[in-house]
């Protein structure tokens, strides 16, 4: 991560970064507050490290505050997020009311007036309720709440119309509301520790230190233990690839304490033990560099999930310059050119199929790589993000949203 | 001496800030229902936007309700019938709507089933507000114009072949406009003003424009 606008001028597209220069004379003093419940981890805070420093150094006066409480502030910020994404989740009365007493509380510590405040996902959602006069309010989701829970649903509603318009990364991850939906990819830092260009050198050394050699043809999927990422219809793909060519598969990532996560990992460990080119590695969360290592080392990069969000994995297995092949989940195939930058699969057969097309004609692989990195230059990186956050802000500023 | 225009050309980028309108289509029966009632603007979007979002990669469907008929539907027949709808041929964004209303009814009819997606993704109708921003120095030559255009952004060919002909009502095109009222060059304009931008890429546009100027410039030189 730079923070310094012109050192993206070698990654992002020709102009890209006088458009942004010229947007940003439009908007610069002007404030811009985002508020969001953490500044670690992914959705909202990994957009907002890179963005929030770059808006700085085009001259907004862009600011990235933090919401906190007491345990059952976050636990319930937590689980009416859980049931906002359609999971079951008893919410109690005396809780959401704890959770929104806690906004008022954050409301008085911190400096809301604003241009435009920026509320990132649920934790810091109803902090609204205290919005001061002047400036417009948007709330920015970063998950797919198509599918909520209705009674949670019916209560955020409430608070989701207190804003002037909310911003969702695709259409069809919202849902109807009174105001303005706004559309924004999320986006992939080309110049972070795990999106940098690293020396052959230096990825063979990380793998060698995680213990995946580089001998044959590696299918690597990154992801979380979860039935919903599908790293077990990743193994048996790999099963039927496996009968026709010498490959090795890695499944790296990140295992939760909850009983499903604990079943998928005990049965990835379970087939590796059964075959040494099953390679299971769980990261920390902040294995930046080995993700980076282990993609570009990839021969072809996998995504295949059955259920996902946006599933930015895509966008980073293809600036990598890797055919990506992955579920007809989420935001996967909005990433996935079919037939240009890799393949959208809906079974195990089909993901088999296409790792065996992209293994027996490595031009093709090559060509799907290079196009999968134009793609990702010109749709999803940060520079293309922060596009649309100051035209977005331009756009709200001059009466745009309700 | 070049002929120095009566006022500058100042060239304009442009960028999309995209807006859901919460209507969907899951047959193509919703789809020619939803046609006739989103607003202009999301006729525009589908069709004449197509060409700004989808410049990395070829535009093979020509718009993206024909995009959507073919991969989540599946019914090739139509998605060929409102891929051939020039959207540039239309005088109007409703008689555009009208023409692709049309397209959806007649082949509707000739079907006992609607067609729907099954295991795709319904279409979401969308629209976009378009932010101006003006790029490099304003042009006063036809040679400033020619290096102007050479290496401005994209989205300025299509600010000033696409958006303003089909948004802001300025039928011959930016280009052509300033060629002609401000240096007077009329055959020159007339032939920029025929280029066809339809299935095509920004670029191969720009080459377009590129290649008839420097044949006026090599002619006047």
């Amino acid at each position: 991560m730079s923070g310094r606008i012109d050192d993206y001028r070698q990654v992002a597209p020709p102009g890209a970064i006088d458009i942004i220069l010229k947007l940003a004379e439009r908007v610069r003093g002007r404030r811009l507050l985002h508020l969001s419940g953490g500044r670690f981890g992914a959705g909202a805070a990994e957009a907002l490290a890179p963005v929030v420093p770059l808006l700085n150094d085009v001259g907004v006066d862009a600011a990235w505050e933090i919401t906190g409480g007491d345990p059952i502030f976050y636990a319930t910020s937590t689980a009416l997020q859980a049931a906002l994404q359609g999971g079951e989740r008893a919410l109690d009365e005396e809780a959401l009311g704890h959770w929104m007493e806690m906004n008022r509380i954050n409301a008085k510590k911190l400096q809301l007036a604003a241009d435009v405040v920026v509320a990132h996902d649920v934790q810091p959602a109803s902090i609204v309720g205290s919005r001061p006069e002047g400036g417009r309010w948007v709330w920015h989701c970063h998950f797919d709440c198509s599918a909520p829970q209705r009674r949670a649903w019916g209560m955020f509603r409430g608070i989701v119309e207190q804003y002037d318009a909310a911003v969702f990364a695709l259409p069809r991850f919202g849902r109807r509301l009174a105001i303005p939906q706004y559309l924004i990819s999320p986006s992939i830092d080309p110049l972070s520790e795990k999106n940098r260009e690293l020396a052959p050198r230096e990825v063979s050394r990380i793998l060698q230190a995680q213990g995946v050699p580089q001998d044959r043809p590696l299918l690597v999927q990154i992801g979380p233990f979860t039935r919903h990422a599908d790293p077990v219809g990743v193994v048996n793909a790999y099963r039927l690839v496996k009968k026709h060519h010498p490959v090795r598969l890695v499944l790296a990532g990140t295992a939760g304490d909850d009983p499903e996560s604990l079943d998928v990992v005990a049965e990835l460990r379970r087939a590796a033990e059964h075959d040494p080119d099953i390679l299971v590695r769980e990261l920390p969360p902040d294995a930046q560099l080995q993700i980076n290592a282990l993609q570009r080392a990839a021969t072809i990069v996998l995504q295949k999930s059955v259920h996902e969000g946006f599933g930015l994995g895509a966008a980073e297995g293809m600036w990598k310059g890797k055919p990506v092949v992955g579920g007809f989940a989420g935001g996967l195939p909005h990433q996935i050119v079919y037939d240009v930058t890799g393949y959208t699969v809906h079974s195990v057969e089909g993901a088999a199929f296409r790792i065996r097309h992209l293994l027996n004609n490595p031009e093709i692989a090559a060509r799907m790589g290079a196009a999968g990195r134009e793609l990702v230059r010109r749709q999803f990186l940060v520079t293309r993000h922060l596009t649309d956050y100051l035209a977005l802000l331009i756009h709200v500023t001059e009466g745009g949203a309700r | 001496m070049p002929a120095v225009a009566t006022a500058p050309f100042v060239f304009t980028g442009c960028v999309e800030v995209r807006q859901a309108l919460q209507r969907t289509a899951s047959d193509e029966r919703e789809l020619m229902d939803r046609l006739e009632e989103v607003p202009p603007g999301s006729i525009f979007y589908h069709t004449h936007g197509y060409f700004l979002r989808h410049r990395p990669i070829t535009t093979a469907y020509g718009n993206d309700f024909a995009a959507w008929v073919a991969v989540q539907v599946r019914d090739q027949a139509l998605s060929e019938r409102l891929a051939v709808v020039n959207p540039f041929e239309f005088a109007s964004l409703d008689a555009l709507r009208e023409e692709l209303v049309t397209v959806v009814h007649d082949h509707l009819r000739r079907l006992r089933a609607v067609p729907r997606v099954e295991s795709g993704e319904a279409f979401h109708f969308q629209q976009s507000y378009i932010v101006e921003v003006e790029l490099g120095p304003p042009a006063t030559t036809l040679t400033e114009f020619r290096d102007g255009l050479a290496t401005v952004d994209a989205s300025a060919i299509y600010f000033h072949m696409v958006e303003a002909r089909a948004r802001l009502g300025r039928r011959a095109g930016d280009f052509a406009e300033w060629i002609r009222a401000s240096l007077g060059l009329t055959e020159l304009a007339e032939r920029i003003e025929r280029i066809d931008s339809y299935m095509t890429s920004l670029e191969r546009v720009r080459a377009r424009v590129l290649s008839l100027v420097d044949a006026e410039l090599e002619r006047t030189q």
